[in-house]
């Protein structure tokens, strides 16, 4: 095996990717990055059904400040959002401790990171999860209503389901985004796979083999999401006939 | 029959009581009245049909009795309870009105079966989280019911799957289950192709004869004289005329009931 890395000239490689050398530390940084794509999606898909509720049955100033919320997260770019959402998170927790009486306290990279994350893709999620209630047809939610259910029932044993075949796709591409989004991060010095990748490749000046392996790893995880995505809309689709024809 | 169970049957219809009374229901639509002031009285075990051109508010009466749409004014009554209103029509305690909802089991035109579960899941799903039934019994009674609707088999198919007669009949046993004590039939037959109609007419004809308490929006006349005790014409969200089917359609008194029967006949 050596042998043929040898010949390939990818010893030196291998050797540089190992789980005791950099190697681990990008894996660190992409365990760093899901934990953060997943507590940032799910932040976002609680903040997106308030969010999709609010703006669909809500009262006007609720509709209205979602619709700032929404607007304003969706024209900024995420990278001056990041930067404005950690350092003004930040800044907040820090005051309020002070006026507490205690001292500056340590952000945790996770929770900001989730946090910042979350909020963008709450806004996003909002709409997609805002149209997804809306495909949903009326007579599913009268039926509902003229059999006595009331509204939270409603929600979560008919719109919620009947809603989901309409919602996965844009989910699922909330989600990648997530994942990727979590390299943005880089900028606020928290360890994710970018960074990690960056400082092993300063380190260690072989940047093709870094970038290369740490893009391997993101392909990675969208081909996996990818397959977990498939299986969920299948489920989600259920007792919907094949658009392409066929059996159940 | 022997003569116990004929006295017991003699005192019900004696003690018969009103299931479903309409005083002065008025509905509007921005500045368009679609009902105004209609009064309507159905007791326990009568089928009233509701039979008028499209527009005449037929429907929208049918979806002010459970509240689907919000009269804007009027009196409805329940079994003997009112139900509370505000000033704009809308119920005033959200409990009455879904307790009382529970009573009133709707058949609707498109079926409205909830489309990601399969029949059975949509039989049981109201008993079991509205009305708690235990689960087990839940099903038992639902198999019961697809049975008689002629739909044994089909349980575990989703809606999706089945002819537009087949979905009304799940939705009929859907109705069953909630064992309601009026059941409300918006147009059950329009969205069927002709073949299907009989099938679904079948098992409405059945309910009724079992003495189902049913009002009934149809444009099926035929059907309407034959199982209906009760036949009230709309015309343009008034009541132009009611009485037994012998005599709306045998002898309609007004000009506006006789052109429609001639245009439908």
């Amino acid at each position: 095996m050596t042998g043929l890395f040898e010949l390939l000239g990818l010893g030196a490689s291998a050797e540089l990717l190992s789980l005791s050398g950099w190697g681990g530390n990008l894996l660190r940084g992409l365990a760093n990055s899901l934990q953060i794509a997943f507590g940032a999606f799910g932040l976002g898909l609680v903040i997106g059904l308030f969010g999709a509720y609010g703006k669909l049955y809500g009262g006007k100033v609720t509709r209205d400040l979602l619709a700032i919320y929404t607007t304003v997260i969706r024209a900024v770019p995420e990278l001056v959002l990041i930067l404005i959402l950690y350092y003004v998170g930040s800044d907040i927790i820090n005051k309020i401790s002070e006026g507490l009486g205690g001292g500056r306290v340590e952000i945790n990279g996770v929770a900001a990171g989730i946090w910042v994350l979350g909020v963008v893709q709450g806004a996003y999620a909002t709409e997609v999860l805002r149209g997804a209630i809306k495909a949903v047809p009326v007579g599913q939610i009268e039926a509902a209503k003229s059999y006595g259910m009331p509204a939270f029932m409603i929600m979560r044993r008919v719109t919620i389901p009947a809603m989901m075949s309409f919602a996965v796709p844009g989910l699922a591409n909330l989600w990648l985004i997530a994942t990727k989004d979590t390299a943005l991060l880089a900028v606020v010095g928290f360890n994710e796979l970018t960074l990690e990748t960056r400082q092993a490749a300063s380190s260690t000046r072989a940047y093709f083999t870094f970038f290369l392996a740490a893009g391997f790893l993101y392909l990675m995880v969208t081909l996996c999401s990818g397959a977990v995505f498939a299986r969920i809309e299948k489920w989600a689709r259920r007792g919907q006939p094949s658009l392409k024809g066929g059996t159940r | 029959m022997d003569s116990a169970s004929a006295a017991a049957s003699a005192l019900e219809t004696d003690t018969r009581r009103e299931a479903i009374r309409v005083e002065d229901l008025h509905k509007s639509f921005g500045n368009l009245e679609v009902l105004k002031g209609v009064d309507l009285t159905a007791q326990q075990g009568d089928v009233v049909a509701i039979i008028g051109g499209s527009g005449s508010g037929k429907s929208t009466m049918l979806r002010c009795i459970n509240f689907l749409e919000t009269p804007s004014s009027g009196k409805i009554v329940i079994g003997g309870e009112e139900v509370a209103m505000r000033g704009d029509g809308s119920p005033a305690n959200q409990k009455q009105i879904e307790r009382i909802r529970t009573k009133l089991a709707m058949v609707f035109q498109q079926f409205n079966l909830w489309t990601h579960r399969t029949l059975i899941e949509n039989v049981i799903e109201v008993p079991v989280h509205v009305l708690k039934v235990p689960k087990a019994q839940a099903i038992e009674r639902a198999r019961e019911l697809l049975d008689r609707v002629g739909l044994g088999g089909k349980e575990d198919t989703y809606p999706a799957y089945l002819s537009g007669g087949q979905q009304q009949r799940a939705a009929i046993a859907r109705a069953l289950a909630v064992d309601p004590s009026a059941m409300l039939f918006d147009e059950p037959t329009s969205a069927l192709d002709p073949e299907l109609v009989g099938e679904v007419l079948t098992v409405i004809r059945d309910l009724a004869a079992e003495g189902r308490t049913m009002l009934l929006v149809t444009h099926e006349m035929k059907f309407a004289r034959e199982v209906a005790n009760h036949v009230v014409y709309l015309y343009q969200g008034r009541i132009e005329e009611q009485g037994p089917p012998a005599e709306v359609f045998g002898n309609p008194q007004s000009e506006r009931l006789k052109q429609f029967l001639s245009s439908v006949a």
